[in-house]
């Protein structure tokens, strides 16, 4: 039998089914991989060892009773530190929570837990998810397993990195403006941001509500497909749920049939802007799409070159009013101002605030006060709300000639530490792609389409209309046969070895 | 570059409710000018009669029946709060003395 951290979640499930492994071999196999590379990568925060073992145990027993199981049960997963998890800390990767351990769980971690996937850990983000390369946590970066001197991109570089590192077979994640794809696209990875409100967000510690989506990250289109079914459904608990049947995306994804299918190509996101060699990916990619038998169009999305100042309006404009519910009163940090004898619940909350947040954190929530402030509303918000329906207007235009979108991912393979940090307007950039479907709610996947000059991933984005989330499945999956077939194996293999430290 | 003063930033942390030291003002003064100027492309995009769009679903409010059910114990509720007395979170005065 093959290392269980090398199989795939589908293969591991086939593995557990037929008893060729036990959960408890398999989690450990993970844990054992953690504790091997994880002090080099950075991609865990929180590792919970004990109850992910107590969990494959648990599963173990259940099947050997016979009972009737989920089929990914027994397969361990990491959850991004953004989702509430019961008797585990979160934290967001923020001193702000340092230590919180929540009294309930995130719905879709309630739906992990009940298919029986025990929990390996909590993995590494840009504090409350604001950032698009993991430098911004405020418990240290994480390194791109590719080259450790570059970043995983963000804000879920942690769950990208533990997936991308044979840390966890596969992870949540979750994507406002780029978070599951961005990373995937810098990791060689593959990261879903499902249609808005296909995942439930009860539990998910906001950072901008009407963008924010739950979603799937793993090493191959069928495994995002398995994770995206058991994660996918109606959440009472969340009023903007969508209340509709999850499409069928385990079954696109195993049929793979992209013949007759319209593939648009979006004129503003490709070309300039775009380093060549991942544009090189992309067409190469777009080539396999045509001898799979895809017709390719290519469509104009005019309006897509304001959504990069739409998103940066909008996005701080709802994080500063949900990071208002960080006033060291109920929950979180409680600092005092210095010099200050009896210091009012203000003067805490200002203080605590403070210490609490990191800089990028801070410059979005004053960004965002400013924004939405008297004399400056309707200028900046009430603008960008407007841009945001010509944004959603051209995607409809475009679902008319096409039945997907692709684009390249991120404008470049993965950039060093520091590079972008003293330019916040360069590292924004780097979501000019993925930033347009949060806007309009769309359905996109990133997944990998090879290795440009520097020996580091390009990613390939595919973009559907909302609800028709079983079409990134099919594109995917059906992109991803012949490229995996093309390099003579899974992208990820040709990563170098990590050089491990203890336990392995 | 948005023209956005060192006080103007001082106002707006004093709205958020964050301390910012004078240095954390200073650098934040030209990141800020910088971004908006950045942002300030949607104002140049054709939005004349554009209806804004607030939510990329068309969501009604939702409802459930006014039911007592289970919640958290007050234990659990103050498992995370920095300060509690006689099962209530515990802060510091509101109220100043003028």
């Amino acid at each position: 039998m093959s290392d269980p951290t090398r199989m795939t979640a589908a293969a591991l499930a086939d593995a557990l089914a037929c008893g060729d492994l036990s959960s408890e071999q398999v989690t450990r196999a993970h844990l054992d991989r953690i504790e091997a590379v994880d002090e080099t990568i950075g991609a865990y925060l929180h590792v919970s060892g004990e109850s992910a073992l107590a969990q494959a145990r648990a599963v173990d027993e259940r099947r050997a009773k016979g009972e009737d199981l989920h089929r990914l049960a027994g397969v361990p997963i990491a959850v991004k530190d953004v989702m509430t998890t019961t008797g585990i800390p979160t934290t967001a990767g923020s001193k702000m929570l340092q230590g919180w351990v929540p009294p309930y769980d995130a719905t879709v971690v309630a739906k992990l837990k009940a298919a029986g996937l025990p929990i390996l850990g909590k993995t590494n983000m840009d504090e409350f998810a604001m950032g698009s390369s993991t430098e911004h946590s405020a418990f240290g970066p994480t390194r791109n397993p590719w080259d450790l001197d570059r970043t995983p991109g963000g804000s879920g570089g942690g769950s990208s990195a533990a997936v991308s590192s044979w840390q966890a077979p596969f992870a949540t994640g979750t994507d406002t403006g780029g978070s599951i794809r961005q990373p995937a696209a810098l990791t060689g990875s593959v990261g879903v941001k499902p249609t808005y409100g296909a995942m439930s967000r009860y539990g998910l510690i906001a950072m901008a509500s009407s963008l924010d989506q739950a979603g799937p990250c793993a090493r191959t289109v069928m495994d995002t497909a398995l994770l995206h079914e058991v994660m996918a459904g109606h959440d009472p608990l969340d009023s903007t749920s969508i209340d509709a049947p999850v499409p069928d995306v385990v079954g696109a994804a195993r049929r793979a049939d992209v013949s007759g299918m319209r593939v648009g190509i979006v004129k503003e996101l490709t070309g300039q802007g775009f380093a060549p060699q991942v544009q090189a990916r992309f067409d190469e990619a777009v080539q396999h799409l045509v001898d799979a038998g895809a017709e390719v169009v290519e469509v104009s999305c005019p309006n897509f070159v304001y959504a990069l100042g739409a998103y940066y309006l909008i996005m701080p404009s709802e994080a500063s009013s949900n990071l208002a519910r960080f006033d060291a009163m109920r929950y979180g940090l409680r600092v005092g101002p210095q010099g200050v004898d009896a210091p009012s619940a203000e003067q805490v909350m200002a203080a605590s605030r403070d210490a609490g947040f990191g800089a990028e954190v801070k410059r979005r929530i004053i960004l965002g006060t400013y924004a939405l402030s008297s004399g400056y509303y309707d200028a900046y918000y009430g603008n960008a709300q407007k841009v945001r329906r010509l944004i959603a207007d051209d995607f409809a235009r475009a679902f008319e000639t096409a039945d997907v979108l692709v684009s390249p991912t991120a404008p470049t393979t993965a950039f060093r530490f520091g590079e972008k940090t003293s330019d916040p307007t360069a590292m924004y950039a780097g979501d000019i792609a993925t930033i347009p479907a949060n806007l309009a709610g769309l359905p996109g996947m990133s997944l990998p389409s090879g290795l440009a000059e520097d020996g580091l991933p390009a990613g390939f984005q595919v973009l559907a209309p909302a609800m028709a989330d079983d079409r990134l499945y099919t594109v995917g999956a059906a992109l991803e046969q012949r490229l995996v077939s093309a390099w003579g194996g899974q992208l990820l293999q040709q990563a170098p070895d990590l050089a491990t430290t203890k336990g392995a | 570059m948005a023209d956005l003063s060192r006080d103007d930033v001082a106002h707006l942390a004093s709205l958020a409710r964050i301390d910012l030291s004078g240095a954390e003002l200073d650098t934040m003064v030209g990141e800020l000018g910088q971004i908006i100027t950045s942002v300030e492309a949607v104002q140049q995009a054709p939005i004349a009669d554009v209806t804004p769009m607030s939510h990329p679903m068309p969501i009604t409010n939702v409802t459930r029946p006014d039911e007592v059910r289970p919640s958290l114990t007050p234990q659990e509720a103050l498992a995370g709060a920095p300060d509690s007395e006689l099962s209530r979170f515990a802060v510091p005065r509101i109220l100043t003395e003028d």
